[in-house]
């Protein structure tokens, strides 16, 4: 019977992936990083990153928990969450609606428990096609249950960033889930439960500044902008040109903020051993 | 009193006569002793810390801190931290955990600085690391927001028990100019973005981000510092007595659940 639901969960998620995949039809795919054509197949094949420059494009939300999580494991968390419209802004509802119905999501974040090589973790995975990832209340909110899930049940936690940063049209409400994400991460630690922060491209303002910069392990995709304030921001702050590669996966690995850069090909592997390294291990 | 709009309330809470959390800790303190640096990589002149007597208690105090003459603003970075000023922040609210001291911290700043200095340093992680932190401490925290409190680099003094605000300071998730530059490419369109942000104290007060309001004298705290300030003292004062009849465990649950509460804005039916 549990094969049945698991079966049919399994299909689930790979339908709700496939709506995620870059416009399939055309044969070839142009990067837009480098303009260097491939063949579509050849990059779906490499998750998405470019064969020519290696340049980890964005994935969506499914699609990715498609990537890591094993087939069947999935269940969605909280999935009915979305946001209202708390300061009454112009538009916005609009703007929700459009946002809803090009990407099928109902958030910026979708969570969910499953299990990586049969170990059960929850994980959240945030869609920069969702109004640039940003944070509404329903996303601090679907983080912190998550969160709370993963204290509850005892689970380890993974969170994968990719955000503008605030969503503007929630002002201060936005700003709060900082500070309401970051505590239930406090709680969690408490609990002896690891959290994992996989950053990738872009992960920038209040996420940077709240849950994916406290990880217990911080993992980034190669490429990946991470930073606080935005580079147009600091370059008329300082008045001179930013270095080459500021604020990259790899200049944040130099300045000591991430633990490891690690290429999508291998997120899958490296995350599976970071749970057995979490794990009870066995009787020496 | 009359009322003011929230782009004049804006102007009146950036006003370079207003007090600054300097005045503040010489009007409603003694005995301060001013803490320097992080221990990790130097000291932020943005952040003002140390140990001060409160009628007679001894407590910590923590402000970020503008100047009034470009000299003093060159030496406080206008107001806008870096890592090691939060980190210095941090660093006193730990220990002031450690001596069993309330925490009191004055929030008057246009933001976190955003420089290449500050992003090699970690700006992000600092912040993060004090909402963090903050979240449990185990002494009861008051924040007295006095001027702007704009985006995270305010929010990183200000995970407290209570969140007071003056009648006219303002906080909101960045500076007007910097919401009308990201939503409308046009930072002109600020006095715009101030009418719809929900930016002044009535409006939080509805919103449930802040606790109390506390009145300005007529044309704002400019006009009338010590009465300005004797108003905070007394709201600091009230608050900060009923936090101390709670215990250590009680004020970081409280402070837990004001903060778990912080959803305006979540609908659960089928979208």
């Amino acid at each position: 019977m549990n094969g049945v639901f698991a079966r049919r969960r399994s299909r689930l998620l790979a339908m709700k992936a496939l709506r995620d995949h870059y416009a399939s039809g055309e044969k070839t795919f142009t990067c837009p990083c480098c303009g260097g054509d491939s063949e579509r197949k050849q990059v779906a094949e490499e998750l998405y990153v470019c064969p020519k420059c290696g340049y980890h494009l964005p994935l969506g939300a499914y699609y990715r928990l498609s990537t890591i999580l094993d087939p069947g494991s999935f269940r969605e968390l909280n999935g009915r969450i979305s946001a209202a419209d708390p300061l009454g802004f112009p538009g916005y509802r609009e703007k929700l609606d459009a946002a809803q119905r090009k990407t099928g999501l109902a958030e910026a974040v979708v969570t969910a428990a499953g299990a990586i090589d049969g170990q059960k973790c929850v994980v959240g995975v945030m869609d920069g096609r969702f109004l640039m990832g940003s944070m509404s209340a329903a996303v601090g909110e679907k983080i912190t249950l998550a969160i709370e899930c993963a204290a509850k049940n005892k689970l380890p936690l993974i969170l994968f960033s990719a955000s503008g940063g605030a969503r503007m049209q929630e002002g201060i409400c936005s700003l709060m889930q900082m500070a309401k994400t970051s505590a239930a991460l406090s709680r969690l630690s408490k609990r002896g439960q690891p959290f994992i922060s996989v950053l990738t491209d872009p992960t920038t303002g209040g996420v940077t500044a709240s849950f994916a910069s406290l990880g217990d392990i911080i993992l980034a995709e190669p490429g990946a902008r991470i930073g606080f304030a935005g580079p147009r921001v600091i370059q008329q702050t300082i008045g001179e040109t930013l270095p080459e590669g500021f604020q990259r996966a790899e200049y944040q690995d130099e300045h000591g903020f991430v633990d490891a850069v690690v290429p999508r090909e291998r997120l899958r592997e490296t995350l599976s051993r970071l749970l057995r390294l979490h794990g009870k291990g066995e009787r020496l | 009193m009359s009322e003011l709009t929230p782009a004049q309330r804006v102007a009146v809470a950036r006003h370079p006569q207003r007090p600054n959390v300097t005045n503040y800790i010489e009007a409603l303190f003694t005995d301060f002793f001013e803490q320097h640096g992080d221990r990790l990589s130097g000291e932020d002149g943005a952040v003002l810390g140390g140990i001060a007597l409160y009628h007679g208690r001894p407590v910590t105090v923590i402000g970020t801190r503008k100047g009034r003459t470009v000299e003093e603003n060159l030496r406080c970075n206008f107001g806008m931290p870096s890592p090691a000023g939060y980190r210095k922040a941090l660093r006193l609210m730990k220990q002031a955990e450690k001596f069993r001291r309330p925490v009191i911290t004055f929030i008057d700043t246009s933001g976190a600085y955003p420089g290449l200095e500050a992003e090699a340093q970690g700006q992000g992680e600092a912040i993060a690391r004090n909402l963090y932190e903050m979240s449990s401490l185990t002494v009861p925290v008051v924040a007295v927001i006095t001027g702007e409190g704009n985006s995270g680099g305010a929010l990183a003094l200000g995970v407290a028990n209570r969140v007071l605000m003056l009648e006219n300071a303002v906080y909101a998730i960045l500076s007007p100019e910097g919401f009308a530059s990201i939503l409308w490419k046009d930072a002109q369109r600020h006095e715009e973005a101030c009418g719809i942000m929900k930016l002044t104290a009535p409006d939080l007060l509805r919103l449930g981000v802040i606790d109390s309001v506390i009145p300005e004298p007529e044309g704002g705290a400019h006009v009338a510092p010590r009465a300005a300030m004797g108003a905070v003292d007394r709201a600091v004062r009230r608050h900060l007595a009923e936090l101390l009849r709670e215990n250590g465990t009680a004020l970081a649950e409280g402070r837990y659940q004001k903060f778990r509460r912080m959803g305006a804005g979540i609908q659960k039916e089928d979208p």
